[in-house]
């Protein structure tokens, strides 16, 4: 998937559609500690907006405060026309939201959940039975629905999470972490799912730090240590890296990333899979002077090529550009 | 304050319902515990005094001195199944506990009667244990005290070693358990609180479901109330059946209005659940919100409200504290309807400190619960 996939560029059509999600300079203190710092952003209607950071970057804080769930500590925002300082509760009504967590009850079952959620949501009556099926069919648990949740694998766990957020039919949706701990299967299978709902109309506000999962959104905001350090399509974001990457493969990559760390011309050195990738400033020189280093050590080198950089080797740049070290 | 929804209200009723039904150990505590508190108080730990082993030494022989110990058996309150030659026979069985009242009738008994003067019956009691020596001794005067009335009356002149005109109205055989039944239906109400409701809203937070249900549009007063009906209906349920057990199995007299009853019951469960919840909502944990509830809901409708211990007996100090104590009130309530029938009149002040604190409770429980995460 690629940045072409944007849907807000049709703005040409009409007047812009005024935005679904809104940050002006939102920032978090708790006590001496600056958990959001001024973030600024803004989600067009229909997009799937990503937000990408270590642990501790400050994006659940970010969501819970969008989601009427923290009160800003300066700064503002709205969300579906509301202002996240006065109005969470009228907030509230307009999306859905997925907490980190698991945070359905686990000695309900599906369906118990499910109409719990109703209720609260308040979606009408006669449409319940048709809004439950609905989340059963697209979560695939039609055969399960009078299984206690506690029981059902995290994978499952989560679709109905996310089932049970969009029961309301939501115009904006924030997922925080939908498929941390889950497996690979199953976060394609959620990926899916969000980009179903995207296709309906649903502004999709998903965190995440798995780096492969972020190439699935339209458009991504980096966040570091309680900033927003980039924020573009994935593919403009790659394009606009200037600094090259070298993929090293070696039976060692442990020692090796260890070994070129410091060395002149490497900017960054670390391991990427099996394989060690090394952010140089020049491709040549930065090539010569790898090799030259790794022979010194004694370390054995299979094979060195320049590659396209991933989503990680950018976060890795854009946070070595902000002039910080990586929050986890 | 948004408008409170049906809809969501019976929502998170029915959710807390299904919980419920689905933990064993709630489902024990709600309708188990109080039924076994029912009987372990009425049967078990009986207050009352009766069978009271008892020895006599009758060294007078005569018709007018068993027609004395005639008395005492008649009364039902004394097992007379040791006549003993000597007071001396009667020492080691009062050291080893077998005997707790020993009735020597001196040989001069009928004599002095016959001849006008005052007669004398010793009584010497176990005093180990002052509770009950006191009410052996209370007993052994009324016995007395029926026995000289009727030498009287038939034109003897007399005089017994006689004291005060003691009677007992209300409870009138005083047996303990028509004083505990009534107490326990205020104490059963604050296990409620304390060991159910308690746990149910620091369990949302322990879980991690408070973070969901703080993402709903349900507002502070829906979840407060929508948790407290289901438990409202336990109580209830509680209630009615420690009382008709109360007056079905022990016979335990209900002389007031079950109306009244119940609207006050309804009103200071309202109270105790608040508090319950208020407890679950500050405590955050199950661990804290047990321990907090035991100490600020249970133990002292145990022990401060006169349930266990007189409040006239306490020292000035804990005395003072019973007066924050709702089930206090509450207890002057139930007996008040059980045991003297009184009606509204009576109870003005109680009935309204029972709405009182109804309000209170469910106000602090919606002032303490915040939908804000921190």
């Amino acid at each position: 998937m690629s940045g072409g996939a944007r849907v807000n560029g049709g703005a040409a059509l009409a007047a812009p559609p005024a935005p679904a999600v809104v940050a002006a300079g939102l920032t978090k203190r708790f006590g001496a500690f600056t958990a959001v710092d001024a973030v600024t952003f803004a989600v067009a209607p229909r997009e799937v907006f990503g937000f990408l950071g270590p642990n501790g970057a400050g994006k659940t804080t970010t969501i819970k405060m969008l989601a009427g769930l923290l009160l800003p500590t300066s700064g503002g925002g709205s969300v579906a026309g509301f202002d996240v300082m006065t109005e969470s509760e009228s907030i509230k009504r307009s999306i859905g939201y997925m907490s980190q967590l698991f945070s359905l009850y686990g000695d309900l079952t599906v369906e118990e959940n499910l109409q719990f959620f109703s209720g609260l949501y308040g979606v009408p009556r006669q449409r319940r039975a048709e809004r439950r099926d609905w989340v059963l069919e697209m979560a695939g648990l039609t055969d399960h629905r009078r299984r206690l949740t506690r029981e059902l694998p995290l994978g499952w766990k989560q679709r109905l999470a996310l089932g049970s957020a969009v029961l309301h039919e939501p115009a904006i949706l924030f997922l925080d972490e939908p498929t941390s701990g889950v497996d690979p299967i199953s976060r394609r299978a959620f990926w899916e799912l969000i980009h179903t709902l995207a296709g309906q109309g649903t502004t999709v506000f998903v965190s995440t730090h798995y780096m492969e999962e972020a190439e699935n959104c339209h458009r991504l905001a980096l966040m570091n240590r309680g900033r927003l350090i980039a924020l573009d399509a994935p593919a403009r974001l790659r394009a606009a890296m200037r600094e090259p990457i070298l993929e090293v493969r070696t039976p060692d990559s442990p020692r090796v990333a260890e070994a070129l760390r410091g060395v002149p011309g490497v900017l960054e050195a670390g391991m990427f899979g099996r394989a060690v990738h090394v952010m140089v400033e020049d491709a040549a020189a930065g090539r010569r002077a790898v090799l030259e280093r790794l022979a010194e050590r004694g370390l054995r080198v299979e094979g060195i090529a320049e590659v396209a950089p991933s989503l990680e080797d950018l976060f890795v740049a854009r946070v070595r550009a902000a002039g910080g070290a990586v929050s986890d | 304050m948004a408008r409170v929804s049906r809809t969501r209200l019976l929502a998170m009723a029915r959710k807390e319902v299904l919980q419920l039904s689905r933990d064993r150990r709630s489902l024990i505590l709600a309708f188990l515990m109080p039924l076994l508190l029912l009987v372990l108080y009425s049967y078990a730990i009986s207050w009352d005094v009766r069978n009271i082993a008892t020895a006599v030494v009758d060294q007078d022989n005569s018709t007018r001195s068993r027609a004395l110990l005639d008395a005492f058996r008649a009364s039902g309150y004394f097992t007379m199944d040791r006549d003993l030659a000597r007071v001396a026979d009667a020492e080691p069985l009062i050291d080893r506990g077998e005997v707790q009242l020993l009735l020597v009738v001196p040989p001069d008994f009928s004599r002095r009667l016959g001849s006008g003067r005052p007669a004398e019956l010793q009584a010497i009691v176990d005093g180990s244990d002052a509770n009950t020596a006191t009410i052996v001794l209370g007993y052994t005067q009324a016995v007395l005290q029926d026995f000289a009335s009727n030498v009287l009356l038939r034109g003897v002149r007399a005089r017994l070693p006689l004291t005060a005109e003691t009677r007992v109205w209300f409870n009138e055989e005083l047996v303990s358990r028509n004083m505990i039944v009534p107490g326990l239906v205020a104490v059963i109400m604050m296990i409620i609180a304390a060991m159910l409701t308690s746990l149910t809203i620091a369990r949302e937070w322990e879980r991690g479901t408070m973070e969901q249900l703080a993402a709903t549009p349900v507002t502070r007063l829906e979840v407060v109330i929508g948790k407290l009906l289901p438990y409202l209906g336990i109580g209830l349920v509680d209630v009615i059946v420690i009382s008709v057990a109360g007056v079905l199995l022990f016979h335990v007299p209900f002389r007031g209005s079950a109306a009244l009853f119940l609207v006050l019951s309804t009103a200071y469960l309202i109270g105790v659940l608040g508090l319950g919840l208020f407890i679950s909502a500050v405590a955050k944990s199950q661990l804290l919100a047990t321990q907090m509830g035991m100490i600020l809901t249970f133990l002292p409708s145990f022990l401060l409200s006169g349930f266990m211990f007189a409040i006239d007996a306490m020292p000035p100090v804990l005395r003072l504290l019973t007066y924050v104590v709702p089930a206090r009130y509450f207890l002057v309530v139930t007996r008040g309807i059980f045991l003297k029938g009184v009606g509204v009149d009576v109870l003005f002040v109680q009935g309204l400190l029972m709405i009182v604190f109804g309000i209170l409770g469910l106000a602090l429980a919606v002032r303490a619960f915040k939908k804000e995460l921190e």
